[in-house]
């Protein structure tokens, strides 16, 4: 005898931008593989055009608040910013790819846009999670998008390296996190996350189970080693470095956006009510990944590897935000994710345009003079830089303002001061790179600037022009991401 | 109308974004479209303001305050500001004058900077981005943007002063006025810090002009005149009154139509403008006006004792605004607010004219400066002679010219307050203005030519595009005055009645707490009787004849009598020539004691300890570095193991710290 | 709560002790006398040839692969094959865009050239 099945009620127009990116990606490859289109950027344009289309139809389901597939999918602002960012992500990664076809002629393929569009959108549904289950499968459909997406470049040992280490490492930190809610579940007897957070409401003890704790800090490991949070942050400078370079910049803004946006739906809302030395492991997860990361920058002279170690301190930036709690911190940590898609998309699509043919320049020597010799070029990169180092009038150093100052009003001064020290401490190698890029002579006698082409030029436009309204109009934004933060329904 | 505010001051920002950008593509494709975007910008920027004028004029006198907010700001708790402008009586006549004359000057500019290969671009650039600020400081309607707007002003008054910086004495100029800036923004920001948290303190957390004059009388008085008096050091550093003056002559650096529009017409007049956005707090605070009055009246003796030696025409016009400047701020500290708005426009035609005809003048005489190598001018740039003619006539005050209305009205309100040794001081400075500018007149444009033979053999009138702006100009210098002919001669002040709403003591009552300071000035003041109005009037008109009289017999008569003068005085004729030692006073109390205090912080703190101890953490952080990155191995063996130990660690720490 | 787990227990102690207890049997009882085809590797009763370590063909991990996504994919038939009356309609049309996302894939696969050996 069957079971009463219940049909759940489907809502459609809920995730609607996701199945225009899905549908894209399955076009782009059919196109890309029965060859309809000769053109060299075709394939990409098709990409921009439906991921854009998916983006507007974003708007749509501004202002919503509920759920969808019965709990499955929570439609709210914070999904929405959250998608936001991601869909912007992904348009300026696309952008500056465009461009990276002269080291790496195979990237101009249907799997390739089509992976990116399937790696967005585990990460649009991880924001929108409103399941533990869900979230766990939108993570592995992102994971392992990007595990192949970092060793695409098959020719290139240190690719495929960084694929391998990244995937073996991701199936060793995701049995954990898959463990880590087998636990949650054993302890609060639901995968929902509205629910939980109902269980734990009105039951305090379970916060304080063996099994409770165990779950989430196995949990915390699985989404830790995403964020690239200290002690599981070895794989990080390994695979940022070996993958190609446009890929980095992608999943160094976008795995953490996705990830981050799981920590603040399970941590920061079912568990903001966990007693506070426990917040004290959160605390010291954040003071170590914010100097560990800094302090391994500082000495690095391949500038692709010191953006890596200085994802591991932005991550830490972001624990902050964590650690402080509270709806003005999810706030800070949007909006720090959104500036953080731009600069750091905007730093690599840089070093994804300089070298010589099949070589790409990212070493600080192959830098030098390059300001004086490329000006606008060079003018961007120093907005990158300034905003990475949290320098106003730039949008990194609203984003660390709106953090620092949630954790301040949280009681959390030290770990503030800790920050800021960190961001001096950083201030110092992303300054290197601006000083070598005016103040030495050239050394690399010719450093091949390609002709920019309108993508790259759009794309890095787009991101500084991105970084300094959030600089010096952050009003727009910061209401935005006020009005996005996650309130359970 | 009122909806397209916003584009007043977007146009010449689209000017600066297109020549900033792209100007140099520009330039070398087609130099006149520089000028083009340029002039098109302010232009149009001008023909919006004067439609909203007119909009403004529409309606009745106690509605004309309109705000149009763009967009949210800086938002930061319940701190707000807007992006807002304010269209009212006193920033319309601001925008219209700052546009008006900004537009003229852009189009004498195109001759005058015609030479300027490679750089004409940077200029308008620079020109347009001024106008983009100073637009911003007079629409502003809250004290932020504002702010916004008085930085870009001075950094773009930096920039064009310094703009032939390949002179290090230029590139020097430059830095002077804007360190000198620097002082009196300090100032200014204090201030303004303080009237924000005290005015937070009574819930009030805005910089909005409205909302902060409504609230002020909440403010203890003892912080009225403190904020007052900051916000004044602000100004006496933009508008160049003692102690801040000395950046001005100075400035006289850049090119000469950027000494008329920035360093004469506009620019620093912005603290006339401020003190009268604020004077709900300054006629709160009457000690804050007593100062502002005596400061401006001696700073308008100074100025005018300087400029009765100096050789260099345009450091004669730069000491003539300083002591024209003074004359305003006379007028506002002895509360005729009007009267100093009212001299600020009409001084903005006839100093710009000035200058601008000294720059005619230079230009035809090869870039010669020193009045002792020109003379004789009259007969070979008839128009140039002309129009500047008209603008000294208007300067002293000639009866029937703008100054002549304008500056008798700040007298005559200085009289009429009972402030007697101030209006002692502001006649005698009108017989010494009229003396030294027609000092200026006699030696350029009179006698015989002194400059050398080659240079004489090019003297030539200026192109049409400089001469077009003088003659407006000249017209306007003219006729400006009758915008407020005084009750006494007939008229009916008009600019007055115009720009009462903005006053806190006016009738129109748009701004609560303006009420109570109606009736005190009403019992206060003292009315003298129409006669000696008239008396005075008839008194200043004489002593100004005087001084041209004076100026004539020992200018062009008796041309050796000066030379004799300057040596039986020549004590005092030293002093002055020398600008009082004023220069070298501040080297020597400020200058000089602040840069060994430097040297010691650089040498012995800053290079010995804080150094010290930034370089041997650095060195840490390095070594720590060095060594963190050897766990780096690259094996993912060691990376798994790292993260099982991790793992263990939470879940030892947990369970064994966290759950019992 | 445990304790209904017990059985569980005692199933893993027998499993273990029956290979622990065989193994130690048969090396106590068995004869030890080793021929030259008893140290030979075992496979499937037929003498060994050639080198044991030889690359497999890529080919052949691809069409496992490709064999086992599709073949788990059809698991998804089964649930709905159940209920499919109860789904009706709007079931029938769900699984058609199942299976038309399986055949965009099928058809990628094809065009690909991944199913062809040579």
């Amino acid at each position: 005898m069957s079971p009463e099945f219940i049909l759940p009620a489907v809502n459609f127009q809920c995730i609607l931008p996701q199945i225009l990116l899905s549908l894209t990606a399955l076009l782009v490859l059919l196109v890309d593989v029965f060859g309809l289109v000769k053109k060299a950027n075709a394939l990409a344009l098709i990409t921009l055009a439906g991921v854009v289309f998916a983006t507007l139809t974003l708007f749509s389901g501004t202002g919503l608040q509920e759920t969808a597939f019965s709990g499955m999918i929570l439609v709210d602002g914070f999904s929405f910013f959250l998608n936001l960012t991601i869909c912007l992500i992904l348009i300026l990664t696309i952008l500056v790819s465009m461009n990276y076809q002269q080291f790496f002629p195979g990237i101009n393929s249907g799997e390739y846009y089509s992976l990116l569009i399937f790696a967005a959108v585990g990460m649009s549904f991880m924001a929108a999670a409103g399941n533990l289950i869900l979230l766990f499968v939108a993570l592995e459909l992102m994971s392992v998008s990007i595990y192949v997406l970092v060793g695409f470049h098959k020719d290139n040992l240190r690719s495929i390296e960084a694929a391998l280490k990244y995937f073996l490492m991701g199936a060793f930190a995701t049995s954990f996190l898959l463990l880590g809610f087998a636990f949650l579940y054993g302890a609060t007897g639901t995968m929902d996350l509205l629910t939980m957070t109902e269980f734990i409401r009105s039951n305090p003890e379970v916060l304080s189970s063996g099994l409770f704790l165990s779950g989430v800090l196995l949990t915390l490991t699985g989404l830790g080693f995403k964020i690239s949070m200290v002690p599981f942050h070895m794989w990080t400078p390994d695979v940022y470095e070996g993958a190609p370079t446009v890929i980095t910049g992608f999943m160094a803004t976008g795995v953490k956006a996705a990830a981050f946006a799981a920590l603040v739906r399970i941590f920061m809302v079912p568990l903001g009510s966990l007693p506070i030395d426990w917040s004290m492991l959160l605390w010291v997860a954040a003071v170590l990944t914010m100097t560990v990361g800094n302090i391994i920058a500082l000495v690095q002279d391949s500038i692709k590897r010191m953006l890596a170690y200085s994802g591991i301190a932005h991550a830490g930036y972001l624990l902050i935000g964590v650690v402080a709690g509270g709806e003005l911190a999810q706030a800070g940590i949007l909006y720090y994710l959104l500036v953080y898609a731009f600069m750091n998309i905007g730093a690599f699509g840089v070093l994804a345009l300089l070298g010589k043919k099949e070589t790409e320049y990212n070493t600080l020597q192959e830098f030098s003079g390059l300001g004086l010799k490329y000006p606008v070029l060079g003018l961007a990169m120093a907005v990158f830089m300034f905003s990475l180092a949290g320098i106003p009038p730039t949008g990194g150093f609203m984003g660390k303002l709106y953090i620092f100052s949630a954790a301040i009003k949280s009681g959390y001064v030290w770990l503030v001061v800790l920050g800021a020290l960190n961001s001096v401490i950083s201030i110092y190698y992303y300054l290197r790179v601006i000083v070598v890029m005016y103040f030495q002579e050239s050394g690399a006698e010719d450093v091949a600037f390609p002709a920019p082409s309108p993508a790259i030029t759009l794309g890095l436009g787009l991101a500084a022009a991105g970084i300094m309204i959030l600089g010096v109009f952050p009003s727009y934004f910061w209401v935005l991401a006020q009005n996005s933060v996650f309130v359970p329904m | 109308m009122f909806d397209l505010v916003w584009l007043i001051p977007t146009l010449p920002a689209l000017g600066v974004l297109l020549n900033g950008l792209l100007g140099r593509k520009i330039e070398a494709a087609n130099k006149s479209l520089v000028h083009w975007i340029a002039c098109s910008a302010v232009g149009l920027s001008f023909f919006l303001t004067c439609l909203t004028f007119l909009e403004l004029l529409q309606l009745p006198a106690e509605l004309r305050l309109v705000e149009f907010t763009w967009f949210n700001w800086i938002s930061a708790g319940e701190f707000q500001s807007y992006w807002a402008y304010q269209i009212d009586p006193l920033s319309m006549v601001m925008c219209l004058f700052v546009t008006g004359v900004g537009f003229l000057i852009h189009i004498y500019s195109i001759g005058y900077m015609g030479h300027a290969e490679g750089r004409y671009y940077r200029y308008f650039t620079y020109l347009n981005l001024f106008m983009f600020s100073m637009i911003n400081l007079v629409l502003a309607n809250n004290f932020l943007l504002m702010f916004l707007g008085w930085e870009g002003v001075g950094f773009c008054s930096y920039l064009l002063i310094g703009f032939w910086f390949g002179n290090i004495d230029n590139a020097r100029a430059g830095k002077k006025a804007f360190i000198t800036n620097r002082i009196g923004d300090f100032a200014f920001l204090v201030g303004l810090f303080l009237l924000i948290t005290h005015l937070g303190k009574h819930g009030v957390w805005s910089v909005n002009f409205t909302e902060v004059f409504s609230h002020a009388s909440a403010l203890p008085p003892g912080i009225v005149t403190a904020v007052c008096l900051l916000f004044f050091i602000g100004c006496t550093a933009k508008s160049a009154q003692i102690p801040l003056y000395i950046w001005l002559p100075d400035a006289m650096a850049g090119p000469t139509p950027v000494s008329a529009l920035i360093h004469a017409a506009t620019m620093v007049t912005s603290g006339i403008y401020f003190v009268t956005r604020s004077n709900i707090l300054y006629q709160m605070s009457p000690l804050a006006l007593q100062v502002i009055a005596v400061v401006g009246a001696l700073t308008a003796l100074l100025a005018a004792s300087i400029a009765l030696t100096q050789n260099d025409i345009k450091r004669v016009l730069a000491y003539s605004t300083v002591s024209q400047l003074g004359y305003m701020f006379l007028g506002l500290g002895v509360g005729a607010f009007s009267a100093g708005i009212f001299h600020v426009v009409t001084h903005s035609f006839f100093k710009a004219l000035l200058f601008l005809c000294a720059g005619s003048v230079m230009h035809g005489l090869a870039n010669e400066q020193d009045m002792r190598f020109m003379g004789g001018m009259r007969k070979k740039m008839p128009v140039t002679y002309l129009t500047m003619l008209i603008g000294t006539l208007a300067i002293v005050g000639f009866p029937g010219l703008a100054g002549f209305f304008s500056k008798d009205e700040i007298l005559w309100k200085t009289f009429a307050s009972g402030h007697v040794l101030l209006w002692m001081i502001g006649v005698f400075t009108a017989g010494l203005t009229a003396f030294y500018m027609f000092r200026l007149i006699f030696m350029t444009f009179f006698n015989e030519c002194r400059a050398s033979r080659e240079v004489q053999a090019k003297i030539h009138e200026s192109p049409r595009t400089m001469t077009v702006p003088l003659i407006v100009l000249a017209a306007l210098s003219a006729i400006g005055g009758y915008i407020g002919v005084p009750h006494a001669l007939g008229g009916s002040n008009r600019i007055e009645h115009f720009l009462e709403p903005v006053m806190g003591t006016g009738p129109g009552k748009l701004i609560a707490g303006g009420e109570h300071l109606a009736q005190e000035a009403a019992h206060g003041a003292y009315h003298p009787s129409l006669a000696v109005e008239y008396l005075l009037m008839l008194l200043s008109v004489a002593i100004v004849l005087i001084g041209i009289g004076l100026a004539y017999t020992l200018y062009v008569k008796e041309r050796e009598r000066p030379v004799q003068l300057a040596e039986r005085f020549s004590g005092l004729y030293r002093l002055m020539f020398n600008k009082w030692y004023v220069d070298e006073l501040y080297g020597l109390i400020a200058v000089r004691p602040l840069h060994r205090a430097s040297l010691f912080l650089w040498k012995g703190i800053d290079v010995l300890i804080i150094d010290g101890v930034v370089n041997g953490l650095a060195r840490i952080f390095g070594w720590s570095g060095t060594w963190l990155r050897t766990v780096q191995t690259g094996y993912v063996q060691a990376y798994a193991v790292s993260l099982l130990l991790g793992v263990a660690g939470l879940m030892l720490y947990t369970l064994f710290v966290l759950v019992p | 709560m445990l304790l209904e787990y017990i059985p569980i227990l005692y199933l893993m102690l027998v499993a273990i002790g029956f290979g622990v207890i065989t193994v130690i049997l048969s090396s106590l009882i068995g004869p030890k006398k080793m021929t030259r085809e008893k140290a030979a590797s075992y496979e499937c009763g037929l003498p060994s040839e050639g080198f044991q370590y030889f690359q497999t063909p890529i080919k052949f991990y691809v069409f496992a692969l490709l064999f086992l996504i599709f073949d788990l994919e059809c698991i998804f038939l089964y649930p709905w094959a159940v209920h499919y009356n109860q789904l009706g309609l709007f079931g029938f049309v769900e699984m058609l865009i199942f299976i038309c996302i399986l055949l965009v894939c099928y058809v990628y696969v094809w065009k690909k050239g991944a199913l062809e050996w040579d």
